[in-house]
């Protein structure tokens, strides 16, 4: 036979999609985020974003099982997590928490596809704890666009420099702890405090939509996340509208969006049937909501989806698909 | 309401728009047939010529053994010049009869072997349909006459025909509706009869309006008959999903058609019953559609059983230099062949060549758990789940997750971002659970 023919098993045909061009469409999708918190954050965006970034990237490629980036998996963790930091933060922590979030969120467990939890959180939940101080820091935007927003040059372990900034809390700390609500037009157009990729709900909505109609996102994570904060938000807060904040609110501060649209649909560490979507995200927006209201923290979403990445194996086995055949009618005589 | 179609399933490509015009003719006879003796499910025929003996053009070369299994006849006339193992399309060699087509023949029609349907009963047509060496042209190659014979507890009530022909590339089944539609009718009303069904269901995916109209333009008004089009989606013609789609009832887990009172023929199928009793002649030729973006000619051909791939090519101005792959049927289910001189099949629905911008990439990345195999699954498998199992070789939890519910149609590999080869897995997988279950026992 031609030496050129090959002999492969069927089907000779596949879709378009592939997990490269999937991971880099998500990519491309975070861009107009990236882009809005350079406009906001100014130079400090940045280096905080290329320093995680950066962080993911060396780890995947020293360590990672076939030490490759082509996948750009590892970029949306770098970017994902860059954007979940305060603009303030010297760089070399932002690099340690892209490292982390790869090295031991990812690499670890066998690396792509292998993973429990959302790098990029465990990231953010590790720096969360060893710079509490840093990683609470919220400065405003500045006047001058091209000003740094904390002492984002500050040596590894050593105490940065105080930087002449103005700080805030962000809205979702102002209503905890102040019982001061935020203006929503601002919420939503992202001209609030916060980290970098919180700000903006309306541009990452639509990267989700983006993705969502390329199949690239699982529409059904963040539906139910959303829904489930909004009913959940609209109870308690009319029964008690002075304390706790309402649905819109809730459903535009923090880093809900970000997480509903970018983090929980992480498709590792999300389950993989429709179902199972469905109970995950409602899990998601319910301990959000249980966190912001009750708990010690303002903001909750990076631990309801790190809680609720702990649960996938477990939904995936009880959200089974039915098999065709079996259940809606009797069985027959086999 | 019976939907129009069924659930998940995927949208390959459809790629029929190479032959999908192109009226059927006649292919030239070759100088010699190869007629492997298993070209259906079930036992080999056995072999009742001789070397050396000569044969003409219809006569029975070897008998079925046994009620699941069916005759072979010469295809052409001329010698049998030896009868040996051959490359088989399956991929392997087979015994089969090789006939030296004799160069001076004028391989005309002959009297009637088989007899005319009218005066028979339904046993003696459901006898002729094996005596013909009728099998289901759709692929699977299951003995038609087995089907025609329900048990008496399973008297089924709607004939379906399909004749969705979801595979992408074939035209098959299209070029036949649309140029012989009569020929269709005629072989629905045989069937009816030999299963005393009332009702006959043709259910035709909707880009194939001009069979559509042949077939609704000379539906019989004496018996209830219908034409349905439904959606174009894979795999729209495996017959679990065409009777939902039509009727709306899955067929059980483990069971056939048969379990909700359907019998399901493919049309191609059906319209050979017609032209067997038409012409007395049995099953010796077949159409194919020869195809792909790597063949300089796609054309429907009508070709003699037995025909060697090559003859089959050359007659299509060979291939191309960018072809990659040659598949006997659809580049969904079809089987890769490497070697020229397998013969074509009563089972051959089309030979596919591929060209390298129109062949599926071979990297595969590791699973991302994107759930997209879920969602095209036609019977709500989790492949995710038994491509993992696979992988680890635990058969036994994989028949618990139903792997032998895998139709093996395809659709989870075809999703898979990652090209992980699921199906190649579960065909692999159900081949070791079986040994393994035999050796338990």
């Amino acid at each position: 036979m031609n030496s050129q023919l090959q002999v492969t098993a069927s089907p000779h045909l596949g879709s378009r999609d592939s997990t490269v061009t999937i991971m880099w469409s998500v990519v491309l999708s975070l861009m107009p985020v990236v882009a809005v918190s350079l406009y906001f954050f100014g130079p400090s965006a940045f280096l905080v974003i290329f320093a995680a970034t950066a962080g993911a990237l060396v780890v995947e490629r020293v360590f990672g099982p076939g030490g490759t980036l082509r996948d750009g998996s590892a970029v949306i963790t770098g970017l994902l997590l860059g954007l979940t930091l305060p603009p303030g933060l010297p760089m070399w922590m932002a690099f340690v928490g892209g490292a982390f979030g790869i090295g031991l969120g990812k690499v670890v467990f066998g690396g792509l596809g292998q993973n429990v939890f959302n790098p990029a959180l465990l990231g953010r939940a590790f720096l969360q704890a060893a710079f509490p101080v840093a990683m609470t820091t919220w400065p405003r935007p500045s006047e001058n666009r091209f000003a740094l927003l904390g002492d984002n040059f500050a040596l590894p372990l050593m105490s940065p420099d105080v930087v002449d900034v103005v700080t805030g809390a962000t809205p979702l700390g102002l209503m905890k702890f102040e019982q001061v609500s935020s203006n929503a037009g601002d919420l939503f157009f992202g001209t609030t405090g916060g980290s970098l990729g919180e700000t903006s709900a309306l541009l990452i909505l639509l990267g989700g939509v983006y993705l969502a109609t390329r199949g690239h996102l699982n529409w059904r994570i963040p539906v139910s996340i959303l829904i489930a904060v909004a009913t959940l938000a609209a109870l308690v807060h009319t029964i008690n509208p002075d304390t706790y904040g309402g649905p819109i609110f809730m459903l535009f501060s923090g880093g809900l969006m970000l997480g509903a649209v970018y983090m929980a649909t992480d498709m590792v560490t999300s389950p993989v049937t429709n179902k199972g979507c469905w109970v995950f995200g409602a899990g998601i927006g319910a301990l959000v909501v249980i966190i912001r209201y009750w708990g010690g923290l303002a903001e909750g979403v990076m631990y309801s989806i790190l809680l609720m990445n702990a649960m996938v194996p477990f939904i995936n086995r009880v959200t089974q698909p039915r098999v065709f055949g079996t259940g809606r009618r009797k069985e027959a005589t086999s | 309401m019976p939907g129009l179609s069924f659930r998940h399933g995927v949208h390959p490509p459809e790629l029929k728009e190479l032959t999908e015009s192109v009226a059927i003719r006649r292919l030239p006879f070759p100088e010699e047939v190869i007629l492997p003796l298993s070209q259906h499910a079930g036992k080999p025929a056995v072999p009742i010529v001789k070397v050396g003996d000569k044969v003409e053009r219809g006569d029975k070369i070897a008998e079925a053994d046994g009620f699941v299994s069916s005759p072979v006849h010469a295809s052409a006339t001329g010698r049998v010049e030896d009868i040996d193992l051959w490359p088989h399309p399956s991929g392997n060699y087979q015994p089969a009869i090789r006939i030296a087509v004799d160069p001076h023949s004028a391989q005309e029609a002959r009297t009637r072997l088989i007899p005319e349907w009218e005066g028979l009963s339904r046993e003696e047509l459901v006898a002729s349909v094996k005596e013909a060496g009728v099998v289901g042209l759709g692929g699977a190659a299951f003995p038609t006459h087995v089907k025609l014979s329900p048990p008496a507890d399973k008297q089924p009530r709607i004939l379906i025909l399909n004749g969705s022909e979801c595979e992408p590339y074939l035209t098959t089944d299209h070029r036949t509706m649309a140029e012989f539609p009569e020929r269709v009718h005629l072989g629905v009303r045989i069937m009816m009869k030999c299963l005393g069904v009332e009702k006959a269901m043709i259910g035709v995916e909707r880009n194939k309006p001009d069979a559509i109209e042949a077939l609704r333009s000379t539906l019989p008004t004496d018996i209830d008959v219908s034409v349905h089009p439904v959606t174009v989606k894979y795999p729209q013609g495996a017959e679990k999903m065409l009777i939902d789609t039509l009727l709306g009832e899955e067929v059980p887990s483990g069971g056939l058609p048969m379990d909700v009172g359907v019998v399901v023929q493919n049309v191609a199928s059906v319209a050979t019953i017609a032209e067997v009793f038409e012409t007395g002649l049995p099953l010796i030729e077949r159409i194919v559609t020869v195809t792909g973006h790597g063949v300089v000619k796609p054309a429907n051909l009508i070709v003699p059983v037995g025909t060697k791939l090559q003859y089959l090519l050359d007659a299509c101005g060979g291939i191309k230099n960018s072809a990659t792959e040659i598949i006997f049927g659809g580049p969904m289910m079809g089987a890769p062949q490497s070697n020229f001189d397998v013969p074509i099949t009563k089972g051959t629905t089309g030979v596919v060549v591929l060209d390298e911008a129109h062949s599926k990439a071979q990297h595969s990345y590791p699973c991302i758990k994107c759930g997209h195999c879920l969602d095209s699954c036609p019977v709500f498998l989790n492949p995710q789940l038994l491509g993992s199992l696979a992988k680890a070789g635990r058969y036994e939890e994989m028949m618990d997750a139903h792997l032998m519910d895998c139709m093996l149609c395809g659709c989870c590999s075809f999703a898979c971002p990652s090209n992980i080869p699921l199906s190649q897995l579960f065909q692999q997988s159900k081949a070791a659970a079986r040994k393994q279950q035999q050796s338990a026992a």
